[in-house]
């Protein structure tokens, strides 16, 4: 070495690094502020808001009548299971009796959509860790290839793809013929004859493994004092679903199994959404089955919405969304609007998770961990 | 594997709507096996821009699933050379597909301008378009158009992935007509 | 439906009384009351902040939950408008942390001792609090602008 060249190691120390909020793998528009040495994370502090759309406000100015649509673009993979549990609020508060019929129709739409919404996180998994798949988007296909099966049975269902608006104050829109019901069936054990290919490209893939196990591992303590909640929460080793603990509409009478894992990692939460979707195969079969006859709408036809008006009060309602509780809590002063109503979001509560998950990962970890919570902006924002 | 009573509909390889080059060419001269076009040379630039609008990876919010779903498999919109670049400096065109809140406006402004010439806006869905129902809430920017020039709307709320493909064509048809875009004409 | 025997237990240590959902707290001894419903009650499950504005207070809603005896239990602290403060719940539940960040950031109430208590959902730079009552829903701000009137008819 010539003397004029001097060797100069030099700490760079820590780095701030902006990730979202347009980012390819941050499901959406979160921003996490990651600050870095070399490649481990030292610390992460998560910026929400940015699909900040005030539907809480929102719901002051409007009549109850006209809300329920409003809610289906909050958590926008499962549009039905946000409108449900406003519906199952006002009917709480105003004692609105629902037919059985519609009780399992409602259940029924949710079920097909917590399939849907299981294969969109399913695709931007394999989205997220990339290259270890194939090439990332093979798995995203093949998920939306099955999901698209699904969305063509709702528009047949109910006139439209994806925001079915089927859940009505005291019933339910759109009726189960015999002809449909079959066809339901039918696409459900197609779905499930394609879970073991899907699995194989994912949890049975040995890279998708080494990137899952152990990684972002939630403890039960942590879990509770977070309050994460479904999928999140059972695959630290909880066996709380909201469907079995405060069964609502027809889960009362239907046969849930809750697939619950103790490991608490990224891995673990994979394997317990992967079971889920079999289960919910299982309660469309079984509630289209076993549909009870009669009406699907209890009220007479509404026609003028702001005639509609609860009593004073408060109410809780939650229901098991595809990302766990989706609480409303609804106060009313009497009227024709909702006092305030509060939407307890569960992504809101899984993503709050993150910042204690990330320190002392590695960078390539910070999407398996996010991908694995499944996070919806639009639910975390509402 | 899957039901022959659910198929999945495969799109025809042209689909109606779809700009062809033919129908600029001045002269088409047709042979066994191939043919020869005579072309200004602007239509064939605008026809190779048109025919690969890579759009930026950016979804807002419901839309987003469903301009997924358009790149997914059974829309595939990759037959019109439309691959996804995360990073705007490769993009052409920006499919703003969610609704605009004030938060995010200055992140989508600094996005589109960090877009280079020429480039495209597409407003994919009612937020986007005018704020939808959410249009009067304090947090939420009343269109787009607001924060940034845009070419074509698409209604819908989410519109579906045939939607997206019909403002795509629409925008291809724009750009083969050599219409001024909307960010030349702002400048 | 909440558990009697805790509404009991809080009434007579915490100066408590039965609230529609649950239990009312005054925020004087809303801490301890939390720290006795993780560490003796079994409310060990955090699930939701919020507020709600009356016409003389706001009330500031905590919700836990045992998991044993599946048992949700809504704690409603009433506070003056001309007093927003709370003593902060992060540190006993976790969780609290983010909706206690949502809850100012919508509603004003400052949280006493809270780790990082800044806007959760609106830019920091932002003015007021959107769900109070008083607050006009088609605010301008920024890149929103003012809700055009419709013209009189002529």
């Amino acid at each position: 070495m010539s003397a004029g060249v001097e060797v100069v190691e030099r700490e760079f120390g820590e780095m701030a690094l902006n990730m979202g909020p347009q980012h390819p793998s941050t499901h959406g528009v979160l921003r996490l502020v990651l600050h870095l040495s070399g490649e481990t994370v030292l610390k992460a502090i998560p910026s929400i808001g940015y699909l900040h759309r005030g539907v809480e406000k929102l719901s002051e100015h409007l009549a109850y009548e006209q809300l329920a649509p409003v809610y289906e673009r909050d958590d926008y993979l499962a549009p039905s299971a946000n409108s449900l549990a406003y519906c199952l609020a006002v009917e709480k508060l105003g004692s609105i009796a629902v037919p059985r019929r519609a009780q399992w129709l409602r259940a029924f739409v949710c079920e097909w959509q917590r399939v849907a919404s299981h294969l969109v996180w399913l695709g931007t998994l394999g989205l997220d860790l990339g290259g270890a798949l194939g090439g990332g988007t093979t798995l995203y296909m093949y998920c939306f290839r099955e999901r698209e099966k699904i969305l063509d049975f709702l528009e047949d269902l109910t006139g439209t793809r994806y925001h079915t608006n089927v859940n009505l104050i005291g019933g339910c829109r759109y009726d189960l013929d015999a002809a449909r019901a079959a066809k339901s069936r039918a696409l459900s054990t197609g779905i499930e004859a394609a879970l073991p290919e899907l699995h194989a490209m994912a949890g049975g893939n040995a890279i998708f493994g080494a990137r899952t196990r152990g990684v972002g591992a939630i403890s039960k303590d942590l879990a509770l004092s977070v309050g994460v909640t479904g999928p999140v929460l059972r695959a630290s080793g909880v066996g709380y679903d909201v469907r079995k603990a405060m069964p609502y509409d027809a889960y009362g009478e239907l046969p849930l199994t809750i697939p619950t894992r103790s490991a608490g990692d990224a891995l673990a939460r994979y394997e317990v959404r992967f079971e889920e979707i079999s289960v919910a195969l299982a309660l469309v079969r079984a509630i289209g089955d076993g549909l009870p006859a009669g009406p699907i709408f209890s009220r007479k036809p509404i026609k003028n919405p702001k005639a509609t008006k609860l009593p004073a009060g408060e109410a809780y309602v939650a229901v098991e969304s595809p990302r766990g509780e989706l609480g409303i809590h609804l106060v009313s002063e009497g009227g024709a609007k909702p006092h305030r109503l509060k939407i307890n979001a569960p992504s809101f509560a899984n993503l709050q998770v993150v910042p204690h998950l990330l320190p002392g990962r590695l960078i390539a970890d910070v999407v398996a961990i996010l991908g694995s919570l499944d996070p919806v902006m639009g639910d975390v924002d509402r | 594997m899957s039901d022959a009573s659910l198929p999945i509909v495969n799109q025809p390889r042209a689909p109606e709507g779809a700009v062809r080059l033919e129908d600029f060419a001045e002269e088409v001269v047709r042979f066994p096996g191939g043919g020869i076009a005579t072309l200004r040379s602007d239509v064939l630039f605008h026809w190779a821009q048109k025919s690969s609008l890579w759009p930026l990876t950016f979804g807002l919010a419901c839309c987003a699933i469903e301009m997924m779903a358009a790149f997914a498999g059974r829309f595939d919109l990759d037959r019109f050379g439309m691959i996804l670049r995360p990073t705007p400096r490769q993009a052409d065109v920006m499919i703003v597909a969610g609704t605009v809140t004030i938060k995010m406006a200055p992140r989508i402004r600094t996005l589109y301008d960090q877009m280079a010439q020429p480039k495209w806006v597409i407003s994919m869905g009612s937020c986007a378009n005018s704020g939808d129902h959410y249009r009067n809430v304090y947090s939420v920017v009343p269109g787009v158009d607001h924060v940034i020039p845009v070419d074509v709307y698409v209604a819908g709320c989410p519109p579906t992935p045939e939607a997206l493909l019909e403002g795509i064509f629409a925008l291809q048809r724009k750009i083969m007509a050599g219409t001024e875009g909307a960010a030349d004409a702002r400048r | 439906m909440p558990a009697v025997e805790v509404v009991e237990a809080l009434r007579t240590r915490f100066s408590a009384s039965a609230s529609p959902l649950g239990v009312a707290v005054p925020a004087a001894s809303l801490l301890e009351a939390a720290r006795a419903l993780r560490d003796a009650h079994g409310y060990r499950f955090y699930v939701l902040a919020s507020a709600t504005e009356r016409s003389e207070a706001i009330d500031l809603v905590h919700a836990v939950r045992n998991l044993d005896t599946n048992d949700t239990l809504f704690v409603t602290t009433p506070l003056a408008k001309t007093a927003l403060e709370a003593p902060s719940l992060a540190f006993v539940w976790s969780g609290a942390e983010w909706y206690e960040r949502e809850v100012f950031d919508l509603f004003g109430i400052r949280f006493a001792s809270h780790p990082d208590l800044r806007r959760i959902l609106l830019p920091d730079e932002y003015q007021g609090h959107p769900l109070r009552k008083e607050f006009p829903m088609d605010t301008p701000w920024g890149y929103r602008p003012a809700t055009p009137k419709p013209e009189a008819a002529s």
